[in-house]
């Protein structure tokens, strides 16, 4: 199995740490650097996606309801889908820890 | 044996790159590096070297463009000097943490303030810490030797890191000296073709400098610092290789009438060829005095070096450039950490000169190693200081 970054050592990279594998980027936690997390009102989401348009982060997309949701996984919590979307849906909470 | 023809140093260089029959040269011309890259620039045109020419608008591109072409798997040369070293530097550190073994040939320049184009080696020390194996000529015959040893460095499976050529500006780029050309069938026979291991190739696609969190970046810092000094010994084996196919021996550090020197010089560069008339002067009159040459400045040659300073009981380091405000040359400071602590360290003294392109004569050297001798015998203090300074 693949080691974890906080288990390879230094005997582990290839040649100028070149990464072979596709993938390496959606395996990466950035929903680690959120301060606040989106909160959403689906009530008022027309399902226009313009958030998904908007994410630096590529990380919204419809969920099984047909509404466009942030994947916690990879959401920085920037904001920018509240600041975007039309209707007013998201808004934004503090995170816990 | 290679025809011996008297043939401008800078030119050497350039045919030197292109009997490793080069792919790409990315390069900006800056004196005293211009003759380097005009002729490469020449040989494309012209159709004598198949080989791609990029035309860049600074040094920083120069090299951004080479990373480019050695991620692809093709060979790649480029050559600088002084303050385009500097506008490269951050993408020197890119070029040997991702392996690239790109090959540069460094016209040693001051820098500015005041702007002054001629021959020092504060750029050189400046990248000391970059991560690039760095060679050092003294002489016409070498800079040839050396850049086509750096492309077989470069390349070695087991090293694959880029690797300088330092040359004095002036002093060595733009004279000419007999110099014994290398035969094509031997090139051939010295260096293989090129094959980087994982290229970019839209087929197998690679992520190339990828970022690292601090979980794991101290770890490719080991890395890379056990693969520069690990690759000591291959420069010694490609040395030797060299030597097999061509002839003519280097190694880390040269010895020059070191046998029983009680006193020794030791140089960096072209102040070797006037150091050794010093040494035969001084050896003429019954003195016991030799010269040490680093030719190898990264990775630092320590167990070569200590090897060299047997028996001697006063090395005397000339550097050709200051580190400010610091604890004296470079190479100064450098040979005095490598040596601390050794059993029978030598007295270690410190002298700067050379700098800007001011000549330093055979008298010089002579009068150092005088001063040094009168410093022995009064038991001043193993300081540095800049020689040749009026007032």
């Amino acid at each position: 199995m693949k080691k974890t970054d906080a288990e390879m050592t230094w005997q582990d990279f290839e040649i100028g740490c070149i990464v072979t594998e596709p993938g390496s980027a959606v395996a990466y936690r950035t929903g680690d650097w959120r301060s606040q997390a989106p909160r959403y009102h689906f009530e008022y989401c027309i399902k226009c996606g313009v958030c998904a348009v908007f994410c630096p982060e590529g990380c919204i997309r419809p969920n099984k309801d047909g509404h466009f949701e942030a994947d916690l996984y990879h959401c920085k919590g920037c904001g920018i889908c509240v600041h975007e979307c039309p209707t007013g849906v998201i808004y934004m909470v503090e995170e816990e820890e | 044996m290679g025809k011996k023809i008297g043939i401008e140093v800078s030119m050497a260089i350039s045919e030197a790159a292109k009997l490793a029959d080069v792919d790409v040269v990315a390069a900006y011309p800056i004196t005293p590096q211009t003759h380097i890259v005009e002729e490469l620039a020449r040989m494309v045109a012209d159709g004598d070297l198949d080989a791609e020419y990029i035309p860049v608008e600074s040094e920083h591109s120069a090299m951004s463009a080479c990373l480019g072409s050695s991620a692809a798997g093709a060979r790649t040369f480029t050559a600088t000097a002084g303050q385009g070293l500097e506008l490269m530097h951050e993408v020197l550190y890119v070029a040997s943490a991702m392996r690239l073994p790109i090959v540069m040939a460094v016209a040693n320049r001051a820098l500015s303030a005041p702007l002054n184009v001629w021959g020092d080696q504060s750029d050189m020390m400046a990248v000391r810490d970059t991560g690039w194996i760095q060679m050092i000529c003294e002489n016409g015959q070498e800079a040839l030797d050396s850049t086509l040893i750096a492309f077989r460095v470069a390349e070695h499976p087991e090293v694959l890191l880029p690797v300088m050529v330092h040359c004095d500006g002036f002093y060595l780029t733009h004279v000419v000296e007999p110099i014994e050309m290398l035969e094509k069938a031997n090139v051939t026979k010295f260096l293989p073709p090129f094959k980087y291991p994982l290229p970019l190739d839209a087929d197998k696609p690679v992520t190339m400098g990828a970022f690292a969190p601090p979980v794991i970046y101290s770890e490719t810092r080991k890395a890379q610092e056990v693969n520069l000094r690990k690759s000591k010994a291959i420069i010694t084996q490609v040395w030797d290789e060299f030597h097999k196919v061509f002839g003519r021996k280097y190694r880390a550090v040269e010895k020059y009438k070191m046998d029983g020197a009680k006193t020794a010089l030791l140089t960096l560069g072209s102040f070797g060829e006037t150091a050794m008339t010093a040494v035969d002067n001084l050896q003429a009159a019954g003195q016991n005095v030799g010269l040490l040459k680093l030719r190898l400045w990264r990775p630092f040659p320590f167990e070569e070096l200590k090897a060299a300073v047997k028996g001697v009981e006063n090395l005397i380091v000339v550097d050709r450039c200051l580190s400010t405000g610091g604890p004296g040359g470079p190479a100064y400071s450098e040979i005095r950490s490598a040596l601390y602590g050794e059993p029978n360290q030598p007295r270690i003294f410190g002298y700067i000169g050379g700098l800007g392109g001011r000549d330093v004569m055979v008298s010089e050297f002579e009068n150092i190693i005088r001063q040094v001798e009168t410093k022995v015998k009064t038991g001043a203090a193993q300081e540095f200081e800049l020689f040749g300074v009026r007032g």
